[in-house]
């Protein structure tokens, strides 16, 4: 009885994480096509609920009724799985995800190992559903998007670094308490740009939105899906943008910390400020997604491979020295 | 490579002016009007639905010259006339095909008593498409439904002609 309680309380909890992040993906959909509309002098969708902020219930709901058609030539139980997967890894990464100092599902102390790990997770979904639907433009996506999110990993991973190099553990919380006296954007500015842009490849979001390029590969590994399926890898991959914003609020932003420490801003609850922070970092994102041109294939591994890696390992080396000369590494 | 352009890359320059830009054309009135609800002006030479015309008293107009169905490059248009009781030439058919119908205009200008007119109705599409083959009676009833408007731009156009 007691071990059903505690199954239990867990269950809430993670229906409490889960419900706002699953309802803001919906909301976050409409936000960007929103932002992208406005920058190109356009409504957008303003008809469903006030301001249409109803129109990705509609659309859900329109997803939710569509036939799923499965190729007579694919791997079905792959093709089934990759929507799954995608969706799955995309929403258990908010596990570790502080909303304050409390407020937080599971307080690992390498919650941002967790998170890179997860993230990264993230391409199998992808590639499943590319070589599940056995039909070439899927196939053609799910390589290109490999291939980008494996190249932008590595820079991630060595912006880390740069961070935890400056506090000195992986714990989430330790990270946003560390930038208590100054964001890591100040310091690490480079680094946040650099961070940026590759979340923005990370998550397949224009410029970098090879892998479902309209133009060259139809719609790319969602090209065979339909109804609920695309609809899972759809909120998917505005999960994982939600996610990497969280990441870049956390790493660079300050996470759940209020702006200034005074007194009427500490008033304001964590999550508030965590919210207001990945929002500002999610309307940047809709903002270069209606400015910017998409990448040629081999600029985009060109600026991975040979601009960002070297660039942010230099910089690993530089925050290190820094630190190390004035005696400022974090002791634990 | 040289210094300048270097600079540019490293600073993205280009990018960030970019998003000046984006973040200043936010918050211009919008281009687009929302269009089941609000509509666009449409000029009073707009070729749309056609519709037969009627005199004030009430009688017909065409006289069934057959001069539209003449000059119809489609050849959407079919008549047959007979002589009325009263000695008048009436047309007893007057079908046009409106999804032959490439909306030239050439019809409504042939007409030498203005009884064919295209008129600013453009949210004329149907489910099927027998509903698209229009009749005499058919068009007539346009000509009735919009006569205010279809009169008013003639008089507009007039001037021009």
């Amino acid at each position: 009885m007691e071990y059903l309680s505690i199954v239990f309380q867990e269950v809430y909890k993670i229906l409490f994480l889960l419900v706002p992040v699953l309802v803001s993906v919906a909301m976050i959909v409409w936000l960007d096509r929103r932002v992208w509309a406005f920058v190109q002098k356009r409504q957008g969708p303003n008809v469903v609920g006030p301001f249409g902020l109803l129109q990705s219930l509609a659309d859900a709901l329109k997803y939710i009724f569509k036939e799923i058609i499965i190729p007579s030539s694919s791997n079905k139980i792959i093709f089934i799985l990759a929507p799954i997967v995608t969706m799955t890894l995309a929403l258990i990464a908010w596990a570790v995800i502080p909303f304050s100092a409390t407020q937080v599902l599971a307080d690992i102390n390498v919650g941002i190992l967790y998170l890179f790990a997860v993230s990264s997770l993230g391409v199998y979904g992808i590639i499943m559903g590319g070589w599940a639907s056995n039909s070439k433009y899927p196939f053609l996506g799910a390589i290109r998007s490999a291939a980008q999110m494996v190249s932008y990993e590595v820079s991630i991973g060595v912006i880390i670094i740069n961070v935890l190099l400056c506090v000195g553990s992986l714990n989430l919380n330790d990270i946003v308490i560390a930038q208590q006296n100054m964001w890591f954007v100040i310091p690490l500015f480079p680094m946040f740009v650099i961070f940026f842009i590759s979340a923005l490849a990370e998550t397949n979001r224009p410029p970098f939105d090879l892998p479902e390029a309209e133009a060259e590969l139809v719609a790319g590994y969602q090209t065979e899906y339909s109804g609920m399926m695309y609809a899972m890898f759809w909120l998917g991959e505005y999960a994982n943008i939600l996610l990497m914003c969280a990441m870049g609020t956390i790493l660079f932003l300050g996470g759940w910390m209020s702006p200034i420490d005074v007194y009427p801003f500490t008033l304001v609850p964590g999550a508030i400020w965590l919210i207001l922070k990945i929002l500002f970092l999610f309307i940047l994102f809709a903002l270069v997604k209606a400015i910017v041109p998409r990448y040629r294939y081999d600029q985009l591994m060109r600026l991975g491979w040979k601009v960002f890696l070297p660039l942010s390992l230099i910089w690993v080396v530089l925050t290190a020295s820094y630190l190390f000369y004035f005696n400022l590494l974090p002791v634990n | 490579m040289n210094i300048s352009r270097f600079f540019k890359t490293i600073f993205m320059t280009d990018f960030i002016g970019g998003l000046f830009i984006a973040i200043k054309e936010l918050f211009k009135s919008k281009k687009t009007i929302n269009y089941p609800f609000e509509k666009g002006k449409i000029s009073p030479r707009f070729r749309g639905e056609h519709a037969l015309r009627r005199y004030p008293n009430g009688e017909e107009r065409c006289i069934a010259c057959k001069l539209c169905e003449a000059v119809c490059p489609a050849q959407a248009i079919t008549i047959e006339s007979a002589e009325r009781e009263d000695g008048s030439r009436k047309t007893t058919r007057y079908d046009i095909d409106m999804m032959k119908c490439i909306y030239c205009g050439l019809c409504e200008e042939s007409c030498p008593v203005d009884a064919i007119v295209q008129g600013p109705n453009f949210e004329f599409s149907t489910e099927t498409r027998e509903e698209l083959y229009y009749t005499k009676e058919k068009l007539l009833d346009n000509g009735d439904r919009w006569e205010n408007v279809l009169e008013a731009n003639i008089k507009a156009d007039n001037i021009h002609r």
